[in-house]
């Protein structure tokens, strides 16, 4: 079970959060000049790797606050926790 | 009469199941990954087009993925007219199956309940069954006072008062790892290798065309080669260069110690979270939800066990007291429609079976047909056309996930 320390909150158990999925993914734009395949690709598709990951999660049951997490889908380690806004995390997050 | 013969020679007597064949370095096709899809996959690409020079790569063991981590349920009750088909087809493929493959696969068609625990829940029910029966298929539509005579034990006094059910009478479980076993003898009986030990580490692509895979026992060489690795979709895919829509999530079941007969049905109760039923061996079997962060882990945690028992004790209170003997959790390929991704994909000769999401085991026949079908033909299979990959360009999603009510 994941503990996860909202930035805002503190350490708190996983069943407190939800999952937002993949982090920084912009929206193509402007849309009259988005292919079908271009905002597919942006709806459906995701990195989904087995490693590293970045992702948002949000604190339901808490402050309401939504913030980033890098993540290892292998190991369940959480690597860093960020602000939403805030650029990717140091290097060592691969993608 | 062999049960007979070995019980009175001490069980020496028995042989392999699948010959263990020393790999070849060119096949006329492979398949990766050796669960119930690719055997199945192999299985049908002999049978239906007599292609018997065809290897089937598993990197661990066969039955030790998720043919071998799932709550074995059948069914067909699906809502559009694309899944209906295909997962009934599937379905009839299962209760031939035994036979087919000369295995007891053990299929039990006990009929698989939906509760329905609020006015909501009887809507989504009375729904499915007209949308089952329009297709073609067995459903039936049960009051309150039906569902507690069909199943003895249910709590009669429930927090969630059971207003009503949906009942596939043709529903039931089988044996999974027999899915698996039967499928592997039935191919191997036919000529396919089937290797295990054995991980795909790469692709060999020439011209924008794959021409074999790269393994950990060397480089394998086939014109046309598939993919059903569910869990593991998109690690291998991109292998070759492909993204897939996909997410990797961890689906979790329990298993309780076993007890005497006390429940002959499948039973899903979307209000409360679990779904229940009692195997062979006289276990609850019960699952739950995914974990909706992704994982390739293959392990739960403790909120969805919870959620799980909770759930169970409200069906059941009876059952409160006894205890879980094994839990474990198995990757699953979620979509955004929830309907499986089968057929051709941008890379020549690179086919993929995949997107199950939570309910892969009841489609391993109809999968492996239509596999088998489009890697031997170049063709998509009628029943699998509306699950092309070429449906998350086009918008054309097949959206199981809003119309037949599954949780994800």
């Amino acid at each position: 079970m994941l503990l996860i320390s909202c930035p805002y909150c503190g350490p708190r158990a996983e069943i407190e959060f939800r999952c937002g999925g993949e982090s920084h993914i912009i929206r193509p734009g402007p849309h009259d000049a988005v292919s079908d395949e271009r905002w597919g690709d942006y709806l459906f598709f995701r990195q989904n790797p087995k490693g590293e990951h970045l992702e948002r999660w949000f604190h339901a049951a808490g402050c309401r606050q939504w913030f980033n997490v890098a993540r290892d889908t292998v190991t369940h380690r959480i690597i860093a926790i960020y602000l939403m806004g805030e650029p990717k995390p140091a290097a060592e997050i691969s993608t | 009469m062999s049960l007979l013969r070995e019980g009175v020679s001490g069980q020496q007597g028995w042989e392999p199941a699948w010959h263990d064949e020393p790999v070849r370095r060119s096949y006329d096709a492979i398949v990766i990954g050796g669960g119930g899809h690719g055997l199945a996959t192999a299985y049908y690409l002999a049978k239906n087009h007599g292609l018997t020079n065809v290897a089937v790569l598993e990197r661990g063991w066969i039955g030790g993925g998720n043919t071998g981590r799932n709550t074995t349920i059948i069914r067909s009750n699906y809502f559009f007219p694309e899944s209906a088909a295909f997962y009934d087809f599937s379905l009839k493929l299962y209760e031939g199956l035994s036979k087919d493959l000369n295995y007891n696969i053990m299929f039990s068609q006990r009929g698989m309940w939906v509760l329905a625990h609020d006015r909501h829940g009887v809507e989504m029910a009375r729904r499915s069954v007209n949308a089952m029966l329009l297709n073609g298929i067995d459903a039936e539509y049960h009051d309150a006072e039906s569902v507690h005579r069909h199943i003895p034990g249910l709590n009669p006094n429930p927090r969630f008062p059971i207003l009503g059910a949906m009942n596939q009478p043709r529903g039931g479980s089988a044996r999974h790892d027999a899915v698996a076993w039967g499928y592997a003898r039935a191919a191997s009986h036919l000529g396919v290798h089937i290797i295990q030990n054995c991980e795909v580490t790469g692709f060999i692509i020439r011209n924008g065309r794959v021409q074999g895979v790269e393994t950990s026992l060397g480089e394998i060489h086939a014109p046309r080669t598939g993919m059903a690795v569910a869990g593991h979709s998109s690690v291998i895919a991109r292998k070759a260069g492909l993204r897939l829509p996909i997410s990797s999530y961890a689906l979790q079941a329990f298993v309780s110690e076993p007890v005497k007969p006390c429940l002959d049905t499948v039973l899903l109760s979307p209000a409360t979270g679990v779904y229940v039923s009692q195997s062979d061996k006289g276990e609850l079997v019960l699952g739950a939800g995914l974990d909706l962060y992704l994982s390739y882990a293959q392990r739960g945690n403790l909120p969805w066990l919870e959620k799980a028992a909770a759930g169970l004790v409200e069906l059941f209170p009876q059952f409160s007291r006894m205890r879980f003997l094994r839990q474990w959790a198995g990757i699953v390929d979620v979509v955004h429609d929830s309907s499986p991704i089968i057929g051709r994909t941008d890379v020549d000769g690179f086919y993929i079976n995949c997107g199950w999401g939570t309910g892969g085991f009841k489609a391993i026949p109809a999968g492996g047909w239509c596999l088998a079908h489009v890697m031997a033909t170049g063709e998509s299979h009628p029943l699998a056309q509306a699950f092309g990959l070429e449906r998350f360009r086009t918008g054309a999603l097949v959206d199981e996930a809003s119309a037949s009510g599954i949780a994800h």
